[in-house]
């Protein structure tokens, strides 16, 4: 139905090869185009993008943290251990008896006995109740048998499987893993991520809407533009381009500056992790954003702020009619 | 050129603007719409160049019915058609040039084919010193022969014009005439609508005239008929 009033009309005016290159042609001038147009308002459009940023930059820095958290977690998995506590009131006989069958066991590695003066005086030192002990008659504590297990029962259920056998035994009042603790913190850092999965979700929800809301609102503004340029036929595509451009600069814009914050929180916590490191006696580095992950996060920054003015502009540029 | 056949054209709220209308404008021929405000002259370009769709009837261009072409070819029909509009609807950021260059740079010319006849469409009109002026700068007069430059700048086979007069002196008007009187010269459709009779009687050419959304004449003004 297009060749109306000429034969073929579109061909006879624009040779094929000269329109396909004037099609990429437009595509880049309106690219830069639309990189213009932001920059001839910039403090608005550099408040948008860096409200995207912050959104972008906050799912980033929870995942950084997260990143690193099981990171530590992951070295301390075998570093279970198990402390026994031992009846009150037995032997030394007993418990030198006790230490020596223990030790014989397959899946033990090292045993360390702590009497209740050890654990006194421990408890003394580490905890600054010291003075409260002076109140109490008898010495509270327990003695207590460290049991390492060996590395191939060192397993959070390997462990436990030793823990079981060892309750067995009648000198021990009470058993603990010291995997426990590891557990929870494995459940805690568990519903950490999918705290930050759903915090995400919210937060490029909230990209969207900002992209699409900012186009809706350019394409009013351009409103007679539009309308003139469907007056001497532009196709709706061709009216769209420069919008998707425009939404496409504030998602890559947007990804940069969230890149650029979270790289300066990494580089201002950085120091304090090494402190805090340096005391527990390690030598913990913090970690940035890697390359694929940066790439990620701008390639979804630039694809979120496509789709959403895709979507708008779709809605939008349909019911402008001249 | 255009043919309308028995067209109808009611708004929503039942406000009738055109009740079976009919005339042919052959190819190459030059006319005048008039009649008073309200008589759906404006109605009668629209359903030409597709802002509206008839409700009943039908509506030729060169030998085509354009009443039931989609939506999607609406752009590329609209390049053939010149229009022109008493408010010339101008892009007030851009220059005279980019304002111009819009239909060919929406059709894929390539930058120097636009840059030349960008210049030869601002060239016919007088306006080649002022490409790269901002419309807000310049005269009403030149503003509307901008306004025409972009109209015939990819050269199509008919020019609508409504009110191109509307808000100019007598002896601008006369120019802007003059200026559809050369493009017809060459074969260009002309249809323009206008309630300026005086204009009308100056020039004596055929004029078709609606009187409440009715064709109530059709030829040289004064020896119509109905």
């Amino acid at each position: 139905m297009r060749n109306i009033l000429n034969p073929s009309p579109r061909i006879a005016k624009v040779p094929l090869h000269k329109r396909f290159l004037m099609y990429w042609v437009n595509h880049f001038q309106q690219a830069i185009g639309s990189l213009g147009e932001l920059w001839r308002t910039p403090m608005a459009s550099l408040m948008t993008m860096a409200v995207l940023g912050i959104s972008l930059a906050l799912p980033a820095s929870f995942h950084l943290l997260l990143k690193n958290a099981e990171r530590v977690t992951a070295s301390w998995d075998n570093a279970a251990e198990v402390s026994l506590f031992l009846q009150p009131g037995l032997s030394d006989k007993t418990t030198q008896n006790f230490i020596q069958r223990i030790s014989l066991y397959d899946e033990v590695d090292a045993v360390t006995y702590i009497s209740k003066e050890q654990a006194v005086a421990e408890f003394r030192e580490m905890s600054g109740f010291g003075n409260a002990l002076d109140y109490l008659d008898s010495n509270p504590l327990p003695a207590v048998v460290q049991v390492t297990p060996k590395p191939q029962h060192a397993s959070p259920a390997g462990a436990k499987l030793l823990l079981a056998k060892l309750q067995q035994e009648k000198e021990v009042e009470q058993g603990k893993l010291d995997i426990e603790w590891l557990e929870r913190l494995h459940s805690i850092i568990n519903l950490a991520v999918d705290s930050v999965v759903a915090i995400a979700f919210l937060l490029l929800a909230s990209v969207l809407l900002i992209v699409g809301n900012t186009i809706r609102l350019n394409i009013l503004n351009r409103r007679s533009e539009i309308e003139v340029m469907k007056l001497v036929g532009a196709t709706d595509s061709f009216i769209h381009r420069p919008f998707l451009y425009t939404g496409l600069w504030y998602g890559l814009i947007g990804g940069l500056i969230a890149w650029v914050l979270t790289s300066s929180l990494v580089l201002w916590m950085e120091s304090a992790v090494i402190k805090v490191a340096g005391l527990y006696q390690s030598d913990f580095r913090l970690l940035g954003l890697s390359f694929s992950e940066f790439l990620f996060m701008v390639g979804l920054a630039s694809l979120l702020g496509l789709i959403s003015s895709f979507v708008t502009v779709k809605r939008h540029i349909h019911l402008i009619e001249p | 050129m255009i043919k309308f056949e028995q067209v109808s054209k009611v708004y929503s709220g039942s406000h009738q603007a055109l009740q079976k209308v009919d005339f042919h404008l052959k190819q190459g021929e030059m006319a005048f719409l008039t009649g008073h405000s309200g008589a759906g002259k404006s109605t009668l370009l629209k359903l030409i160049s597709l802002l509206e769709r008839p409700s009943d009837g039908k509506i030729f261009l060169n030998g085509n019915d354009i009443s039931r072409v989609s939506r999607r070819h609406v752009p590329y029909l609209r390049r053939h058609i010149g229009i022109i509009f008493q408010d010339h609807r101008l892009l007030m950021d851009k220059t005279v040039f980019e304002n111009v260059a819009l239909p060919l740079v929406i059709e894929g010319y390539g930058r120097n084919e636009i840059e030349r006849r960008v210049m030869a469409a601002l060239d016919k009109v007088g306006l080649s010193d002022k490409a790269f002026c901002i419309p807000v700068h310049l005269s009403g007069g030149e503003q509307q022969r901008v306004g025409i430059a972009r109209a015939v700048v990819n050269k199509p086979p008919l020019l609508l014009a409504d009110e191109p007069t509307g808000n100019l002196d007598p002896k601008l008007s006369t120019e802007i005439l003059k200026l559809f009187e050369a493009f017809n010269s060459v074969g260009v459709s002309v249809l323009i609508a206008t309630h300026d009779l005086g204009l009308i009687a100056k020039m004596r050419y055929r004029t078709l005239t609606l009187k409440n959304g009715k064709m109530s004449s059709d030829g040289l003004l004064g020896e119509g008929h109905a």
